[in-house]
């Protein structure tokens, strides 16, 4: 389980939120919802101690992330797997070495042992005929999935998506968002989705937090934000392009 | 003030890196791979400017000293001195700040914005132990093997210099380069080319690992490596200079 609790956050004297306080289940996807620039991937980089709170806590099955040793909060980091917006994928090795890479430090697994594992999640992505391929041969989606096959190979308990659909097609989006929920199911993940995409968050999403003038505005689940009337969720809501062009969300 | 901040950024990074050395067991294999990238592929680079270095200042030597009645196996004497105590290091570091510094900090810097950094920290990797200790060992292990080249080559296209040209015989070269041969000033320039190793890639990784920005603030980090891993590697040569000779 992931509580936040009164967390509060500035850069150079500009509040980015105020007294932000939620919990996450285990087996639930989030979707952390807001407009860019609201500090959502700001909120994903302190869940797992990538930067600090001014104040406030994050608990991470009950142990404080940020006042952790920086050796102790390592071991609870290889708790997450996280898809970066970009991927992040390391640049100078093949889509398989990327996907081997956390097995290559962390286990002591022999070489067909490393080569099943990454085949293995190569085909959850359905990647599995891209091992070879350089990075820079892959596509934004398939960036995405090997991104996202590298985030599920050392078996986290947790899965932070940040943008996982931003810059893709609707059809290469749609199959992310059945991977994330594919991913939650088969592997019974905790999965934290940053977005904007009302699309994403209708098909993945368990619950939902809302970021909006500098605070968590909204914090419930997909029902209850499919009937809320929250002026600027409703209004954050109706503005996505996905509710103009068709029916689903009402 | 700013120059305070960013020396407190540039300690604290070389702190991690101390502290974090004992965990370097780890990711061993990547100082093989720095230390190819660093020694072996700079390897041409370092025969060519030995080589020219050599050359010219056996050339302008003797253009100088032409009509002085001096014997000519002190053209020898001078250009092997200067290029043991002087020129091998610093030439090199300079070429080396441009090579290495460069790759370094644009490596680092391109993978900072690309969150690749933050990927390591949040697989459970640290960054630090795994991008900077490997670059700045091969730094200060692989410069004073440069400098042996740059020196050999050095000498050595002094000597071919002389003789092509006819301004100096081999024997006399040879003859004014071990006359006045000390010890000393090799392992002078081997301190040397230790501490440029220890600049350049300290320096370059600092940029390289703090840039942000995008394009543009890689571009920043690795204009901001070079010049001043140039800038530092004059400054510590005059302190070395001033302190040991």
């Amino acid at each position: 389980m992931i509580e936040i609790k009164n967390l509060t956050k500035s850069f150079n004297n500009n509040l980015v939120w105020e007294d932000v306080t939620f919990r996450i289940d285990d087996g639930d996807t989030i979707a952390v919802i807001g407009r860019s620039g609201c500090g959502k991937s700001v909120l994903l980089k302190h869940i797992n101690a990538l930067l600090y709170p001014d104040s406030g806590e994050v608990l991470i099955d009950g142990e404080n992330i940020h006042a952790l040793d920086y050796v102790s909060q390592r071991k609870l980091r290889q708790k997450f797997g996280i898809l970066f917006q970009g991927s992040a994928l390391f640049d100078s090795i093949n889509t398989f070495e990327n996907v081997a890479f956390p097995l290559r430090y962390f286990t002591k697994l022999s070489e067909s042992e490393i080569s099943d594992k990454v085949m293995q999640a190569l085909t959850y992505v359905n990647l599995e005929g891209a091992a070879k391929k350089e990075t820079s041969e892959l596509s934004g989606g398939m960036r995405k999935r090997v991104g996202l096959a590298r985030a599920i190979i050392l078996e986290p308990k947790y899965i932070m998506y940040d943008e996982p659909t931003s810059g893709l097609d609707p059809k290469t989006a749609d199959e992310i968002n059945e991977l994330i929920t594919a991913m939650a199911e088969r592997l019974n993940i905790t999965s934290i989705v940053i977005t904007h995409d009302m699309h994403s968050v209708l098909q993945v999403a368990d619950k939902v937090a809302f970021l909006d003038e500098k605070k968590l505005s909204w914090f419930g689940t997909l029902q209850e934000m499919k009937n809320s009337e929250h002026p600027r969720l409703v209004d954050f809501i109706t503005a996505s392009e996905y509710q103009i062009k068709s029916n689903q969300y009402t | 003030m700013y120059a305070l901040k960013e020396l407190g950024k540039y300690t604290t990074l070389l702190y991690q890196a101390l502290r974090s050395s004992t965990e370097f067991g780890t990711y061993r294999k990547n100082l093989f791979h720095e230390l190819v990238k660093v020694g072996y592929d700079s390897v041409p680079i370092i025969i060519l400017v030995g080589i020219f270095t050599g050359s010219v200042m056996t050339l302008q030597s003797a253009y100088q000293l032409e009509f002085a009645f001096i014997p000519l196996s002190t053209i020898g004497a001078i250009v092997s001195e200067s290029i043991l105590i002087e020129l091998a290091a610093v030439i090199s570091g300079l070429v080396l700040a441009g090579k290495v510094g460069a790759r370094v900090a644009t490596e680092l810097g391109t993978m900072r914005v690309s969150e690749q950094i933050d990927a390591l920290e949040s697989m459970g990797f640290n960054s630090v132990s795994f991008l900077v200790v490997p670059r700045v060992l091969a730094g200060i292990l692989m410069f004073p093997v440069l400098y042996i080249v740059a020196s050999v080559f050095g000498i050595g296209g002094g000597l071919a210099a002389g003789y092509f040209s006819g301004s100096v015989p081999p024997a006399d070269f040879l003859k004014g380069a071990r006359m006045f041969f000390y010890p000393w000033n090799v392992v002078f320039g081997f301190l040397k080319s230790f501490v440029f190793g220890f600049i350049i890639t300290t320096v370059a990784c600092y940029k390289g690992y703090y840039a942000k920005g995008g394009a543009e603030g890689v571009g920043r980090a690795t204009t901001e490596a070079t010049v001043m891993g140039c800038i530092y590697i004059l400054l510590a040569d005059f302190i070395l200079a001033a302190l040991l000779l």
